[in-house]
């Protein structure tokens, strides 16, 4: 089929106001990270900076409130990954292995979850967290994001078990091997790219998580980042433009690196499962 | 490379796990599940059932508060506040806007980049972008472009002469809930592009051929082909996403926090506020109560009515 000239202008002019509107605050963000307050103050703002530079950045990086929250950030993506990947293994490779009655009330679970409001769970949480001195408390958000994106890790994970080809498993019971040997020798390592790719999911879940923070975390020295950026806007008068684009860039990148490693594994991930399946 | 998702996930979905050796089995699983069943059960599951049985419940944030059960009052006094309707109304509003709006630009996107058009590739990979960004710096974004003094927006609109003063998009009582609105499409469009397009490659060839053969229109290839197999795709994102926005909270509690005078206060950012601001415990779970019964009922005939007529 030919598309005529006139069709495909319109088409790619489609695609051209798309990216615009999906580039264009993208673009701001970043070009206002790097502008002088001066040139924010004055009456015409421009696209792109005049005299680009870094100082929003460092100006961001010396404010101390905002270092400890991605201190914090950090530490509560990085134990809450950990402590979620050790929990969904077992459960993920008894999910696509077993026919056991717990795997439709798992399904279920994890569909549940995804459509129930957290305004439910979380004051429970609170009432359940706050007498074992849990509220306020870095360990406390861990075990609470561990719980809540497990349900899709669990989701991811199943999918890469049940593309590890049965036989090998097989062929290993026959030589005398048991399941736990089979697991860590055999599933493992052709489970790593699937498990890096949940890895990643997890880790931005709760780098990006806002509510159940909010809630749990009121003392200024254990807010996590997206906590103190959204202080710093709340606190509009005296906010200070350029050092919060900077601290909103640098808060987007570990989602994006991490991003653009899982979409190829992802795929990737998959591919070699359609071959081999 | 989307096709071969697809049809890694149908290869998955073959593999029918061994029904061999039954009781042994069911040990096994068990002792693989324990890890996470206690965490689930005790900061998952119950929680749950707690959080439903609150609403009927008259806690109080603070603590050694005894709560005792109310029956229906806290549901009776939230049909009678006015703030409640006045939520739940921007709350349907928002939801229908955004998810509606969403999917139909986002279908007309995969269409277009289904086709063979340059782009393609970058239009993809941005395409992921606003899913991968922490809410609140979306939000912190917008603030930034829709500011009325600092804005490029009012920028554009004053240039062009569309506006002869700035407008305070986000703190106007006109305008707050429409910003917004646009906001809620920037960063879930992408996400429900991505998602048809994986259904659109996975749809056969050979039924456009022979519609072609047949002297079909593209308009009725569209209505006749397209739509029918991209069915399941549609219902499944179109009803993940109203869930989705219906909950939604983060990105509208930093852009407006309700505001201005409650134009944008959405149903999880009333809840809140009962719940941590005013400390009604008990208030603010009938509110999610009600939201569930309101999620569960849509779901039911939305899926119901929608499978039955694919089938």
């Amino acid at each position: 089929m030919r598309t005529r000239p006139a069709t495909r202008a319109l088409q790619y002019a489609a695609v051209v106001v798309y990216l615009i509107f999906l580039g264009f605050p993208l673009l701001w963000l970043i070009s206002s990270s790097l502008k002088s307050p001066q040139e924010f103050a004055s009456i015409t703002p421009s696209l792109l900076p005049k005299h680009a530079n870094l100082s929003n950045y460092t100006d961001a990086l010396n404010e101390q409130g905002l270092v400890r929250g991605l201190g914090n950030s950090l530490q509560i993506s990085i134990y809450s990954t950990i402590l979620v990947l050790i929990v969904a293994l077992p459960v993920s490779y008894a999910l696509a292995r077993f026919r056991s009655r717990l795997r439709p009330l798992t399904n279920g679970w994890i569909l549940v979850s995804q459509v129930f409001p957290v305004i439910l769970i979380v004051i429970p949480l609170f009432m359940i967290l706050r007498p074992l001195h849990l509220t306020n408390t870095i360990p406390g958000v861990v075990i609470v994001y561990m719980v809540w994106s497990l349900p899709f890790a669990l989701w991811m994970l199943q999918g890469y078990v049940a593309a590890v080809p049965r036989e090998l498993e097989e062929a290993a019971a026959v030589d005398g091997a048991t399941r736990l040997r089979t697991i860590v020798s055999i599933v493992m390592p052709l489970l790593r790219p699937g498990l890096i790719a949940t890895a990643m999911f997890t880790f931005i879940s709760a780098w990006n998580e806002f509510f159940f923070a909010l809630v749990l975390l009121q003392d200024p020295e254990l807010k996590t980042l997206p906590l103190v950026l959204a202080r710093f806007v709340g606190a509009e008068g005296q906010v200070q433009f350029g050092p919060l684009a900077a601290a909103s860039v640098l808060a987007t990148v570990p989602s994006l690196v991490f991003f653009a490693f899982l979409q190829r594994r992802l795929t990737s991930g998959l591919l070699s499962g359609a071959v081999k399946g | 490379m989307m096709a071969s998702i697809t049809a890694a996930a149908k290869a998955k979905n073959s593999g029918k796990p061994n029904n061999s050796g039954r009781p042994k089995q069911n040990r096994e699983a068990i002792l693989l599940f324990l890890p996470a069943l206690l965490p689930v059960l005790i900061l998952s599951v119950y929680p749950l059932i707690r959080g439903i049985a609150l609403g009927f419940t008259d806690a109080r944030a603070g603590l050694n508060v005894e709560t005792s059960f109310i029956g229906f009052e806290n549901f009776s006094k939230l049909l009678h506040n006015n703030l409640f309707w006045d939520s739940f109304r921007i709350g349907v509003i928002w939801t229908l806007s955004v998810t509606i709006l969403q999917f139909v630009a986002a279908l007309g996107l995969a269409l277009l980049l289904n086709a063979d058009l340059k782009f393609r590739g970058v239009a993809r990979t941005l395409a992921l972008i606003p899913w991968a960004m922490p809410p609140v710096v979306v939000a912190i974004m917008w603030r930034l472009l829709l500011h009325p003094t600092n804005g490029p927006v009012n920028e554009i609109l004053l240039k062009l002469h569309l506006t002869d003063q700035p407008i305070n998009f986000l703190g106007d009582f006109s305008t707050a809930l429409p910003a917004v609105i646009v906001v809620g499409i920037w960063v879930g469009m992408p996400m429900t592009t991505v998602t048809l397009l994986a259904g659109l490659q996975s749809i056969d060839r050979s039924l456009y051929e022979a519609a072609a053969v047949d002297g079909a229109s593209a308009w009725s290839q569209f209505w006749n082909i397209t739509l029918p197999q991209l069915r399941t795709v549609i219902v499944a994102i179109t009803s993940l996403d109203m869930i989705w926005n219906f909950n939604s909270f983060g990105l509208v509690y930093v852009l407006t926090a309700g505001g201005p005078g409650g134009k944008t206060m959405l149903p999880m950012l009333f809840a809140y506020n009962e719940a941590f601001r005013y400390g009604n415990f008990g208030m603010a779970a009938a509110m999610g109560d009600v939201m569930v019964v309101i999620i569960i009922l849509f779901l039911f005939f939305y899926l119901r009515n929608r499978l039955r007529s694919e089938a």
